[in-house]
């Protein structure tokens, strides 16, 4: 089961500061997050980049997790 | 990348290939395109900070003979409110255009209201006195703490702050709160046996790149339009063009200058869509520049703040508590870097206890742009300045403190994730192994260190590489060389082709030649488009191998390649590139290879800085007699470069630090518009900085890669401040530390 934890603001939607998912892909951790909270919208976390074991990745779509995965959502960075 | 590997181009200081062009003024620049039958596009400017337009008529103007154009907020057909996402991050679509062109109110001084295009520069600025206008001033809100109070005068009458538990039932400047928060703040404060809390200024201050916004735009009705420009990512100046206007992508083409400096600033768009709306109308091409006033006054500075900070420490040195309250000025619309100042504030420390918050607040000055690590060097300045005066309290080295608290491999970041490898402890123990750091200071010299970090980003790039008939190859990146792209592209595709160096052209194409490239920011071109080339290098050494085998009848993998050249392992041929290349249309066309990726795995780059000032306590002037810039490159593909971007970050902080501020008066003009009375730091006015540059590898890239153009601006802030606090024996909690407000510190701290 991968582990997600959530940013205090997340947190405000989740309740919780983190969860364990039974997931094998990104695709699987948002639906899996989404049904599980029903105030939490694939949007919201979809629009949000993503590190998966200590891995920043903007554009996870494709992205497999790993049942050991530590994952974290947060806010895109970009830079100058 | 695993183990250390043997180069023979990356690491080596080859001589760049844009040089001579630009030594010998055959560079191009943004200003520099004349085209058949062009005319001048000018633009009207508001003389107020903040006002309401009652009146705006341009008959007179559009009378003037040879006025061949006018364009106001109103010639944008589609503005929404939709998010578009560019190279500094996402902007609501409609805050872009009323930033381009007021619509029915005034922001800020110098913002844009009206443009005119005329057949001679000259004639379109007389067209512009034409222009007949009214406004009703309002009172302009010049400070974040002043546009935070709940009856400060309202920028924007239908904007309520984002971020909070319950939507606000009145409208705010203040557009977003923002959190973090590990541990147990409350907690941590109480373990802590020294806590120290200080509030501190930074300032509004551009990025002083030399080259002024500058384009050439040709509307074409039938066929493609083309847009010459200075930008650091032209795919994202068709995007937003597009988006503007309401044209198809596909049939705008963005050609990108030689770039006179960015550093941020030139990731988003301020001339080019009025140029397209002008040329549109007047049937011509048409070029608009900036004079320099226009750039100060219009274009995007760095974020003023104010950012209080808290820190706790046990007697040994430990941090057990860390808090703050970042508060920073976007300008005119929502979109200030806040976030990533929160997200970057304690990065350097391993802490347990941390609570961070932020708001991101519109004031009556132009719209923030990205200035090199946006957001960081502003909140870092804060925390570093207070775990130097911890030191200082506990009677511990700075460095040794730092040491004790450091981040690396496995420190849980505020921000979420764990670190990977870095190399904050390497950068520290370098710089305190120093020559520097072990000389001894002068009479009314101090000396600072400070400690910044950066993410570093990966993204889109594409690469592509066309090999000549003669074995030689042309290599086409996306990204404008802001920082030595080309170079280090070189030497990256040169050593996975294994041809030489000069073999290697590199260039920048244009939206037409290449597929979507990111902009050049966010210290990601060498990283992202570097693996970009080495990956269309790679798809071509496995075309040599392949075309060799067909000629030999044999397989690929019974074919060798080294040093230009392939063998065969299972005969005694042997092929040049040259000869594979000369006769590639007998075994299947001519050979290109290609890189289209969108890079994940950056690696973070920590740097630390040393600086020694003097200060003259008559005068109040101070200046930098000695400094250090180390950091974390990863891997230097090319050591030069790697060091000029050390320099070059250091210069602008040394600046940002010591003398660099908008200045505005009571009624929101800005007063220092010129690089006269802004003032930017001078090759005469600092020491050759000394640069260490430390290598642990980023193991996601092939050669070890980090990237390195932003970590550099972050750490002068404190270490500047902090020599500054020692040499005029002041308590330094404002930038910039020019003579009056030394002076005005010295005497202050004379009567108390």
């Amino acid at each position: 089961m991968a582990t997600v934890i959530f940013s205090s603001e997340l947190q405000r939607i989740t309740g919780e500061e983190k969860t364990t998912v039974d997931a094998k892909s990104y695709r699987e951790l948002i639906d899996s997050l989404t049904s599980h909270y029903a105030k939490l919208d694939a949007d919201t976390l979809m629009a949000m980049a993503v590190a998966i074991d200590g891995e920043i990745i903007h554009d996870p779509l494709l992205e497999s997790v790993d049942p050991n995965s530590e994952v974290h959502f947060l806010y895109r960075i970009s830079g100058g | 990348m695993s183990e250390a590997r043997e180069f023979k181009y990356v690491g080596t200081r080859s001589i760049r290939p844009d040089g001579f062009d630009k030594v010998t003024g055959r560079a191009n620049y943004a200003a520099d395109l004349d085209l058949p039958g062009m005319i001048w596009g000018r633009i009207l400017r508001s003389p107020h900070a903040h006002a309401r337009i009652t009146r705006l008529d341009t008959t007179r103007a559009e009378a003037l003979p040879g006025v061949m154009g006018v364009a106001t907020f109103k010639d944008f057909p589609a503005v929404s409110t939709e998010e578009f996402q560019s190279g500094e991050g996402s902007t609501a679509l409609n805050d872009l255009a009323r930033n381009i062109l007021a619509d029915d109110k005034v922001l800020y001084h110098g913002h844009a209201v009206c443009a005119i295009a005329a057949t001679s520069e000259a004639l379109a600025e007389q067209a512009l006195d034409l222009i007949d206008i009214e406004y009703d001033v309002l009172p302009p809100v010049m400070d974040v703490a002043d546009a935070m109070k709940d009856d400060a005068p309202l920028l924007h009458e239908d904007m309520f702050t984002e971020g909070l538990e319950e939507k606000p039932s009145k409208p705010s400047n203040i557009a977003l709160r923002f959190e973090l928060k590990k541990g147990d703040i409350e907690q941590g404060f109480k373990e802590a046996d020294l806590v120290i809390e200080r509030e501190f200024y930074t300032p509004t201050v551009h990025q002083g790149y030399i080259e002024p916004h500058a384009c050439t735009v040709r509307y074409d009705n039938a066929g493609t339009s083309m847009v010459y420009c200075s930008t650091q990512g032209h795919f994202d100046v068709r995007a937003a063009t597009a988006k503007l206007l309401d044209m198809e992508l596909g049939k705008i083409k963005v050609v990108p200058s030689e770039i006179g400096g960015g550093f941020g600033g030139k990731t988003t768009i301020y001339l080019e869509p009025v140029a397209m709306i002008l040329s549109q109308k007047s049937g011509r091409p048409v070029k608009m520049v900036m004079d320099r006033d226009e750039v100060f006054m219009a274009s995007g500075p760095g974020s003023a703040t104010r950012n209080w900070v808290k820190i706790g420490a046990k007697k040994d040195g430990t941090l057990v508590a860390m808090q703050a309250r970042l508060c920073y000025e976007a300008g005119a619309f929502p979109g200030s870097p806040m976030r990533p100042g929160v997200m970057t504030v304690f990065t350097p420390y391993d802490i347990e206890n941390a609570f961070v918050e932020g708001y991101d607040v519109v004031v009556n000055k132009p719209k923030v742009a990205a200035y090199r690590a946006p957001g960081a060097p502003q909140s870092e300045f804060a925390c570093e300045m207070l775990i130097n005066e911890i030191a200082r309290e506990l009677d511990m080295d700075p460095i040794d403190l730092r040491l004790k608290n450091a981040a690396r491999e496995g420190t849980q970041t505020l921000y979420g994730p764990k670190l990977k490898k870095v190399g904050l402890v390497e950068c520290l123990e370098a710089v305190k192994a120093s020559d520097h750091y072990r000389s001894a200071l002068k009479e009314n010299q101090g000396r600072g260190v400070a400690a910044g970090f950066w993410f570093n980003i990966g993204g889109p790039s594409s690469v592509s590489i066309n090999m000549n008939p003669d074995g030689t190859a042309i290599l086409i990146e996306g990204n404008p060389d802001i920082g030595g792209s080309r170079a280090s592209m070189q030497l990256m595709a040169a050593e996975t082709l294994q041809l030489p160096l000069d073999d290697v052209k590199p260039l920048v194409g244009d939206t037409d030649v290449l597929a979507y490239s990111g902009a050049t920011g966010g210290s990601r071109t060498t990283f992202a488009t570097g693996m970009a080339t080495i990956q269309a290098a790679e798809d071509i050494v496995r075309q040599f191998k392949e075309r060799a085998a067909s000629t030999w009848n044999v397989t690929p993998e019974q074919v060798e390649y080294a040093n230009g050249t392939v063998t065969n392992t299972a005969g005694d041929d042997s092929m040049t590139v040259a000869e594979i290349c000369a006769g590639a249309d007998r075994t299947g066309g001519h050979i290109s290879g290609r890189g289209n990726i969108n890079a994940r795995g950056a690696g973070p780059s920590f740097a630390v800085h040393l600086a020694d000032v003097e200060c003259d306590a008559e005068t109040g002037r101070c200046w930098v007699v000695r400094y250090t810039a180390c950091q974390d490159a990863g891997k230097a593909i090319h050591p030069s470069y790697v060091e000029g971007q050390y320099q070059g970050g250091a210069a602008q902080g040394i600046g940002w630090a010591l003398n660099e501020e908008y200045i505005y008066n009571e009624d929101g003009r800005l007063e220092n518009p010129g690089f006269l009375d802004y003032r930017i730091p001078l090759a005469s006015d600092l020491p050759m900085i000394e640069t260490i540059i430390v290598e642990v590898p980023n193991d996601f890239h092939p050669f070890g890669v980090r990237g390195v153009g932003e970590s550099g601006i972050i750490p002068p802030l404190a270490a500047v401040g902090d020599a500054v606090a020692g040499a005029a024996k002041i308590n330094v909690t404002e930038l910039p530390l020019s003579p009056p407000r030394v002076l005005k510190a010295i005497a202050e701290g004379a009567s108390a």
